[in-house]
């Protein structure tokens, strides 16, 4: 037996890690989602689809934008030194996650922005009506139309990864030190953004396009989940009390109820039934899928702040 | 130029805290934080059980996650001994480095930045001993070049049976134990 005893209590650092609360959580999941929203509609855009996904690719925009400001709010709250935030965009550093999450946040805006300008919303176009100049031109031009969309894929892909690879990169953290982390995450925020869609689209033809495509990202997400799990039981002693924490440990409850269960497969069944028409469309289901995304990224933010190598709290 | 570590002998720590209280008085560290500390690992069963005392502290890392997280560039590696240090008003409190320490070395300053011991540099560049080093009553603490094969450390290194804090976290802590 080894028993450790510390005498030093810091705040927020003993007796377990929890020096992120609600705020990065919240950043991760609406960082995800917005990824996920420049997925689908660079996709629409690209493949030229997006007469018949009004709701992707002419709504999606405007809300990403707006998710996307609300996150970085959070990630601004979030931030302990917040007078010097400007430093971030002062220097490059390839080496951290979070200085590529920077720059690349800085690149998104426009590129969404590029996507809203194809319907941009009534209050813009009576406020600035010049707006219309430009919607006419990037109409005029299909090749311009995909090459938005490619972007839109480009950097939503960006986003969405390293999201997950912010986490993934620190091995000090067992339950973030999987690789898969980054697919876990995209594959989420692909979800939760074809949810949100499922759930506003006015087009039937598109509700029921984007709630298939949820419900294949849903299973994918239960494969990925399961992978993330095999990969950290079959590793060292700390990975797997680290998975053991979700698996059976204190994450557990949440983790299976709210997560897996009402996250992903209570809502897949939902919705694979009424794909094949045997419910009706209902918005509970992407409700849930969206909560689940949420409550996914609290879980592993706050897991994996507890999950460690060696500490007082450990034996 | 030099790269600085320490060597703790076990055999003589008592577990005083003289350490932690020099520390506190010649930083001004913050009610309620610590920049060292003491661990006491117990060993074995009954009636076969060894005590080891642990002064413990960052561990200046040769691979340092903390330095490769850091967003600005705030946290660094210093070219004085390189040591590890955070540079308060590049820091914007975001914490990654806080979370990326397998040892839990640092911790969020009231004022904001990441704070964690400095080796006490501001002596160290004096050729004073760090605070903690020099208070030490049963002198069981060695500051030195790790790359002078013929520094104090490296002797006791060399002749003595020691082991560094979870090696296996792939960190390269430069802070031996002697046992």
């Amino acid at each position: 037996m080894q028993e450790l005893t510390t005498t030093r209590h810091n705040l927020h650092i003993d007796p377990s890690m929890s020096v992120w609360g609600w705020e990065i959580p919240v950043y991760l999941f609406l960082g995800g989602m917005v990824a996920g929203m420049m997925l689908i509609s660079g996709y629409f855009l690209f493949s030229k689809r997006y007469k018949e996904t009004n709701c992707a690719c002419y709504t999606l925009p405007i809300i990403s934008l707006i998710l996307l400001s609300l996150g970085m709010f959070a990630l601004f709250l979030d931030l302990e030194h917040k007078l010097f935030v400007w430093r971030l965009y002062t220097t490059f550093k390839i080496s951290s996650p979070m200085s590529w999450g920077a720059w690349i946040l800085l690149l998104v805006y426009p590129v969404i922005i590029a996507n809203l300008l194809m319907g941009p919303p009534q209050f813009l176009v009576n406020k600035f009506p010049k707006v219309n100049n430009l919607t006419n031109y990037i109409h005029k031009h299909p090749r311009l139309i995909q090459n938005i969309g490619v972007a839109n894929m480009l950097l939503g892909g960006l986003l969405g990864v390293y999201t997950g690879v912010l986490l993934s990169t620190m091995g000090s953290r067992p339950l973030w030190n999987t690789s898969i982390l980054w697919v876990l995450f995209l594959v989420s925020g692909l979800s939760t953004a074809a949810a949100f869609v499922h759930m506003i689209a006015k087009n039937v033809k598109e509700r029921e396009l984007l709630a298939k495509a949820d419900n294949g990202f849903l299973t994918i997400e239960i494969f990925v989940i399961a992978l993330m799990l095999i990969g950290l039981l079959t590793s060292t002693q700390v990975h797997i009390n680290a998975a053991m924490l979700l698996i059976n440990g204190s994450y557990a409850p949440v983790f299976w109820v709210f997560v897996v269960g009402m996250g992903i497969i209570i809502p897949l069944i939902i919705q694979l039934l009424a794909v094949n028409h045997k419910i009706k469309h209902t918005p509970i289901a992407p409700i849930m899928v969206i909560l689940g995304g949420l409550i996914l990224r609290f879980v592993i933010v706050s897991a994996g702040q507890y999950s460690h190598w060696l500490n007082a709290h450990s034996h | 130029m030099a790269r600085f570590g320490m060597v703790i002998d076990t055999k003589k720590c008592v577990g005083c805290m003289d350490c932690v209280v020099a520390c506190k008085t010649e930083n001004n560290v913050p009610e309620g934080y610590n920049r060292d500390w003491i661990v006491t690992v117990a060993n074995g069963k009954f009636p076969d059980v060894h005590l080891e005392i642990q002064s413990q502290r960052c561990n200046h890392c040769d691979n340092t996650p903390c330095v490769s997280c850091c967003p600005t560039g705030a946290s660094h590696v210093e070219d004085f001994g390189k040591i590890v240090l955070v540079e308060h008003n590049m820091c914007i409190g975001c914490k990654a480095c806080v979370a990326a320490c397998p040892y839990d070395a640092r911790f969020i300053n009231p004022e904001g930045y990441a704070d964690k011991c400095t080796f006490c540099i501001h002596r160290v560049e004096k050729g004073e001993l760090p605070a903690c080093v020099s208070v030490c009553p049963t002198h069981c603490m060695y500051f030195g070049d790790l790359d002078d094969p013929n520094s104090e450390v490296n002797k006791l290194l060399a002749s003595r049976k020691n082991h560094p804090l979870m090696p296996e976290a792939g960190t390269s802590p430069r802070i031996f134990y002697l046992t």
